[in-house]
C-alpha cells in the first residue's frame, strides 16, 4: 500500500512545499477603476445608460452654474438686474437675480414682525433647538435640560406674541395646581377622585379665577414686553410656528385616538373612527376654510379669537387623525404575543399600554411619524390660501411688485431651500432613531 | 361535611360601575356618549345663536340661483346662467379630470424612477435619488405656483408665432403650439359623426354624451374581449399538445383592424389649432391652470410613488427568485409569477392611498385659478353667496365620498389579497 503510493509521488515531477506570497487582485478590479467597472460600465447596456446620465448632468450643469455663480447680489429692481446683466455678460438668459432675495430675506424669513423686535423671534427659535435637543438625543444630554422643555410651552408663545407675563405665569400655574392636586388627593381619596380633581381644579383656575387675578397683577406689577399682533406674523417663522404647535400636540392626541379606535368600547370606537375618517377623507384646505370662516361660528357668540390660533387647532386636528393611523399601523404590526404576555403578566391596560405596548408600536411607527411631520411641516404653507402671510403668500404679494414683476426662479428656489433644509433633516434625523433603536431582533 | 354550593350570588351595587371589570365599560361609554352629545349639542345651539344673529338660516336654495361667472377650462356644457348647483358639478368634473390625469402620470414616472432607483448604475440611481429627495421635502403649493410661473413668464406668447419673423413655432409638426396662454393640442373630429345623447335632461348633472366615443371605446373593450378568447385557446391546445401557436399578429389584427375600420366609417380627422387675430383658434386649449397644476401634483406624487415601488421590489426577499428559478421557472415567469404578485400586495394599498392624496392635493388648484371644485363652490360661489357654512358642507361631502369610494376600493382588494394568518 505505502509502496504504491511513494511510486505515485515519484513520477510526480514538482510537489510545492510552501504557500505563493498573496497576489494583488487585478487593477480593474479594486480602487477607483474597479469601482467604476462595477458600478457604471458593467455591461453594454449600463455603459450606455451612464453615458446618457452624464449627458443629462452635463447639460443641466451648463443650465444650472452660469444661472447660479453668474448672478447679481446688488440689484433694487428686476430691470435694474437685466441692465448690469447685459453690461457684464451681454445677455440676460441664464443668470440669477438673487437682488430680490437680498432685499426681502428679512420679510421672507420674519414676515411683518417688527424688526427691532427680531431678536425675540431669534430667542424663540433658538429655545426651540434647546427644549428639543434633550428629547431628540436623549443619551447624549443631561436630563436636566428637560426643565427647558417643560417651560417652553409657555415661554415661546409670550416671547412672539409679547405682552403680560403673567399670562403664560397664570397658565403654567394650572397645571402645577393640577399635579399638586392629584398628588395630595390621591392618598386620601382614591385614584378616581383625585384624578377628576387634577381636571377640574386647573380648569376653574384658567377659566375662573386666573383671568382676575392676572388683571390684578397687571396692574399692580405691569411686567410685560411689548405686544405683537398675529396679522405681523408670517414668512417662514409662520411655517416653523405652525409646524411646532401642530406636531408638539397631534402626537398625544394621535396616540389617544389610535388606542381610541383599537378599543373594545364599541362607542368610543365609533366615535374615533368616525373622527379620523372625516379628517383624512377631506383636504385640509376646507379645514382651514372652517378655521377661517366658521369657527367662531361653532363657539359660544361674541368669542372672537386669533386666526393663528384656529389655524392652528384645525391643523393639530388635521396632524392627529393621520398620526393616529400610523400608530395605529403600529399597534397593528405588534405581535398577538406581547398582548397576551402583557396581560399575563397581570398588567392593568395602561400599565401595558405605558410599558410594553406603545415603546414597541412607536418604534415601528417612526419612519411612519415623521413622515407625517414632515407632510404636516410642509402643508403649512397652505395657509397661504386663507390669506395669511407665509412665504408663498409673501413670495406672490412680491411678484406682484412693480419692482420685481416677473421673477419667479430665485424666489422660489430660496423658499424650497429653506423647507428641504428642515424637511430632509428631519427624515435624517428618523434615520439615525431607527438605527438607534434598533435592537437586532424584531 | 357541608355540601358544596355556589358561592352567594353578589347583589349589584352602584360601585361595581366603576371598580367591576365588568361593568365599567358601560359607565365609561355612557360618559363618553354623553359628553360627546353635549358637546355636539353645545356646537349646534351655538351654530344656530350666531347664525341667528347674522340673519342667515342654513338655506341651500341659493344653489338654484344663476352663478353669474364663467369657468373657462371644462369638459361639460355651461355658461353663466347656470346654477351655482351646476357650477359645482362642473367643478367636480374638473377635479376629478386632474386628478385621472396627475395619477397616470405620476404612475408612469413613479415606476420608472422607483425600478431606476435600484438600478445596479450608479449614477443612474443617485440621479434618481437626487429628483425623489428634492420633491418630496418640498411643498407641493410651492411646485404648483411654480409650475404656474414658469408656464406663464418663460413661454412665448401667441403673437411670437406670427409673421416671417416668428420666434416661436410650433412643435410636432406644426401640430402643438406651446404659448403662455396654455397648450393648444390637435382635437379629434368626425365628419361622419354619429351626434351626442343628452343625459339627464336639464338638470345641474346634465351631460352629453359623445355616441362616436363610446362606439370606440365598446370596439375597444370587444376586441379586448376577442384577444382574451384567443389567448385562452391558445393555452388550451398548448395543454392538450403542448406546442404554443403564435397568437401576436392575430392579437395585433384583431385589436386594430376594426378600431380603423370604425374610424374610417367615422370620418375620424384632427382638428388643429391655428393661429387667429391675437390667439389660436381650433384644437383642444388645455389652460395654463390645469397644466401647472396637473405638472406639479404628478412630478410632486411620483417621488413618493417611487419610494414605494422601491420598497415593493425590495420587500420581496432573493430567496423567493431563487427558489423560483430551483424550480426551473425562467426569469421572465419568475418576475410575473411570483416576485410581481407579492410586490403588489405590498405596492397596491400605499400606491392608492397616494391616489387620494393627490385628489385632496388638486384642492390647490384654487392657488393657480384652476376652477375645480374648491374654486368653484368653495371660492366664487362662497364669495358670491356669502353661504360659508353650506358650502364648505357641500365641498366637504362631495370629497368625503371621493375619499370614501376610493377607500372602499382599497378595502375590498385588501382584503383580496390579504395574506391569512393564524
Amino acid at each position: 500500500m505505502s509502496d504504491t503510493h511513494s511510486e505515485a509521488a515519484r513520477a510526480i515531477a514538482f510537489v510545492r512545499t510552501d504557500m505563493l506570497p498573496e497576489q494583488e487582485p487585478p487593477a480593474t478590479t479594486i480602487g477607483f477603476v474597479g469601482w467604476l467597472r462595477k458600478n457604471l460600465f458593467s455591461s453594454v447596456a449600463n455603459s450606455i445608460l451612464t453615458v446618457i446620465a452624464l449627458l443629462f448632468i452635463a447639460y443641466v450643469m451648463s443650465g444650472l452654474l452660469p444661472w447660479l455663480f453668474q448672478s447679481v447680489w446688488n440689484a433694487g429692481s428686476l430691470n435694474e438686474c437685466r441692465e448690469i446683466m447685459n453690461a457684464t455678460w451681454g445677455d440676460t438668459h441664464g443668470h440669477a437675480c438673487w437682488g430680490v432675495v437680498k432685499e426681502r430675506w428679512l420679510q421672507l424669513l420674519y414676515g411683518f414682525y417688527p424688526d427691532h423686535l427680531y431678536w425675540r423671534v431669534n430667542l424663540a427659535f433658538v429655545l426651540t433647538l434647546v427644549a428639543m435637543a434633550p428629547v431628540l438625543f436623549s443619551e447624549q444630554l443631561p436630563r436636566k435640560m428637560l426643565i427647558v422643555t417643560a417651560l417652553y410651552p409657555f415661554v415661546m408663545p409670550w416671547l412672539l406674541w409679547g405682552g403680560s407675563i403673567w399670562g403664560p405665569i397664570a397658565a403654567a400655574l394650572g397645571f402645577v395646581i393640577g399635579y399638586y392636586a392629584y398628588k395630595i388627593l390621591e392618598p386620601i381619596a382614591g385614584s378616581l377622585v383625585a384624578i377628576i380633581a387634577a381636571v377640574l381644579l386647573p380648569v376653574i383656575w384658567w377659566f375662573g379665577l386666573s383671568g382676575l387675578i392676572t388683571g390684578a397683577l397687571t396692574d399692580l406689577m405691569p411686567i410685560g414686553i411689548e405686544a405683537v399682533q398675529s396679522r405681523k406674523f408670517g414668512g417662514f417663522m409662520l411655517a416653523i410656528l405652525l409646524g411646532i404647535v401642530a406636531i408638539g400636540c397631534s402626537l398625544p392626541i394621535g396616540i389617544v385616538l389610535a388606542l381610541g379606535r383599537q378599543s373594545d368600547l364599541l362607542l368610543v370606537k365609533a366615535i374615533c373612527v368616525g373622527f379620523i375618517e372625516f379628517i383624512r377623507g377631506v383636504p385640509l384646505i376646507t379645514l382651514l376654510f372652517v378655521a377661517s370662516l366658521l369657527l367662531n361660528l361653532f363657539l359660544p357668540p361674541g368669542t372672537n379669537f386669533d386666526i393663528i390660533l384656529r389655524v392652528m387647532i384645525m391643523m393639530t386636528l388635521f396632524a392627529a387623525a393621520y398620526m393616529a393611523e400610523v400608530i395605529r399601523g403600529g399597534l397593528a404590526a405588534l405581535p398577538k404575543g406581547q398582548y397576551e404576555g402583557a396581560d399575563s403578566l397581570g398588567l392593568n391596560y395602561w400599565q401595558a399600554q405605558r410599558l410594553i405596548i406603545m415603546p414597541q408600536a412607536l418604534k415601528i411607527s417612526i419612519p411612519g411619524i415623521v413622515s407625517t411631520f414632515i407632510g404636516i411641516f410642509k402643508d403649512t404653507t397652505l395657509v397661504s390660501i386663507i390669506g395669511l402671510f407665509d412665504v408663498i403668500g409673501l413670495s406672490n404679494a412680491i411678484r406682484a411688485d412693480t419692482a420685481w414683476n416677473g421673477i419667479y426662479w430665485e424666489l422660489f428656489a430660496f423658499i424650497a431651500f429653506l423647507f428641504f433644509i428642515v424637511c430632509f433633516s428631519m427624515s435624517r434625523y428618523s434615520m439615525y432613531l431607527e438605527r438607534k433603536l434598533q435592537t437586532g431582533h424584531n | 361535611m357541608t355540601a358544596m354550593t355556589d358561592p352567594a350570588r353578589e347583589s349589584f351595587r352602584l360601585s361595581m360601575l366603576i371598580y367591576d371589570t365588568r361593568y365599567r365599560s358601560f359607565t365609561i361609554q355612557a360618559v363618553a356618549l354623553l359628553g360627546f352629545m353635549l358637546f355636539g349639542a353645545w356646537l349646534i345651539s351655538n351654530t344656530i345663536t350666531n347664525l341667528q344673529t347674522l340673519g342667515k338660516p342654513v338655506q341651500f336654495g341659493f344653489l338654484l340661483e344663476p352663478a353669474q361667472y364663467d369657468i373657462n377650462q371644462r369638459l361639460l356644457d355651461y355658461n353663466n346662467r347656470d346654477t351655482h348647483l351646476r357650477a359645482a358639478f362642473i367643478g367636480l368634473t374638473n377635479t376629478l379630470l386632474v386628478a385621472f390625469l396627475g395619477c397616470i402620470a405620476a404612475t408612469i414616472l413613479g415606476v420608472f424612477v422607483g425600478v431606476l432607483r435600484l438600478s445596479k448604475n450608479w449614477l443612474v440611481a443617485k440621479i434618481m435619488a437626487v429628483y425623489v429627495e428634492v420633491f418630496r421635502n418640498v411643498p407641493v403649493l410651492l411646485w404648483i405656483v411654480l409650475a404656474m410661473a414658469v408656464l406663464i413668464e418663460s413661454l412665448p406668447s401667441p403673437k411670437d408665432f406670427r409673421g416671417d419673423n416668428a420666434t416661436a413655432s410650433m412643435s410636432f409638426f406644426d401640430s402643438v403650439a406651446v404659448t403662455n396662454r396654455g397648450v393648444y393640442i390637435p382635437e379629434p373630429l368626425f365628419s361622419r359623426s354619429l351626434g351626442d345623447v343628452h343625459l339627464l335632461g336639464d338638470s345641474p348633472l346634465r351631460m352629453d354624451l359623445s355616441l362616436d366615443l363610446l362606439a370606440i371605446v365598446l370596439v375597444i373593450i370587444a376586441s379586448i374581449f376577442a384577444i382574451k378568447k384567443v389567448n385562452a385557446r391558445a393555452t388550451a391546445i398548448q395543454n392538450s399538445t403542448g406546442l404554443r401557436p403564435t397568437t401576436w399578429h392575430v392579437n395585433l389584427g384583431i385589436f386594430f383592424v376594426p378600431l380603423i375600420v370604425l374610424l374610417i366609417a367615422l370620418g375620424f380627422h384632427l382638428g388643429y389649432p391655428e393661429l387667429k387675430g391675437f390667439n389660436f383658434q381650433g384644437g383642444t386649449h388645455l389652460r395654463n391652470s390645469l397644466t401647472a397644476l396637473w405638472l406639479a401634483l404628478s412630478l410632486y406624487t411620483a417621488a413618493f410613488i417611487a419610494e414605494i415601488v422601491r420598497a415593493g421590489i425590495l420587500a420581496i426577499s432573493h430567496g423567493q427568485t431563487e427558489a423560483a428559478g430551483a424550480l426551473g421557472l425562467r426569469p421572465k415567469r419568475i418576475m410575473s409569477l411570483v416576485v410581481l404578485p407579492q410586490a403588489l400586495r405590498v405596492i397596491i394599498p400605499p400606491l392608492i392611498s397616494n391616489y387620494l392624496n393627490l385628489t385632496k392635493n388638486s384642492s390647490l388648484a384654487i392657488a393657480v385659478g384652476y376652477m375645480d371644485i374648491t374654486g368653484t363652490l368653495g371660492g366664487i360661489t362662497m364669495n358670491q353667496t356669502g353661504r360659508e357654512l353650506e358650502s364648505v358642507l357641500m365641498l366637504m361631502l362631495a370629497y368625503l365620498i371621493i375619499s370614501l369610494s376610493i377607500s372602499a376600493v382599497m378595502n375590498w382588494y385588501n382584503s383580496r389579497v390579504k395574506l391569512v394568518e393564524r
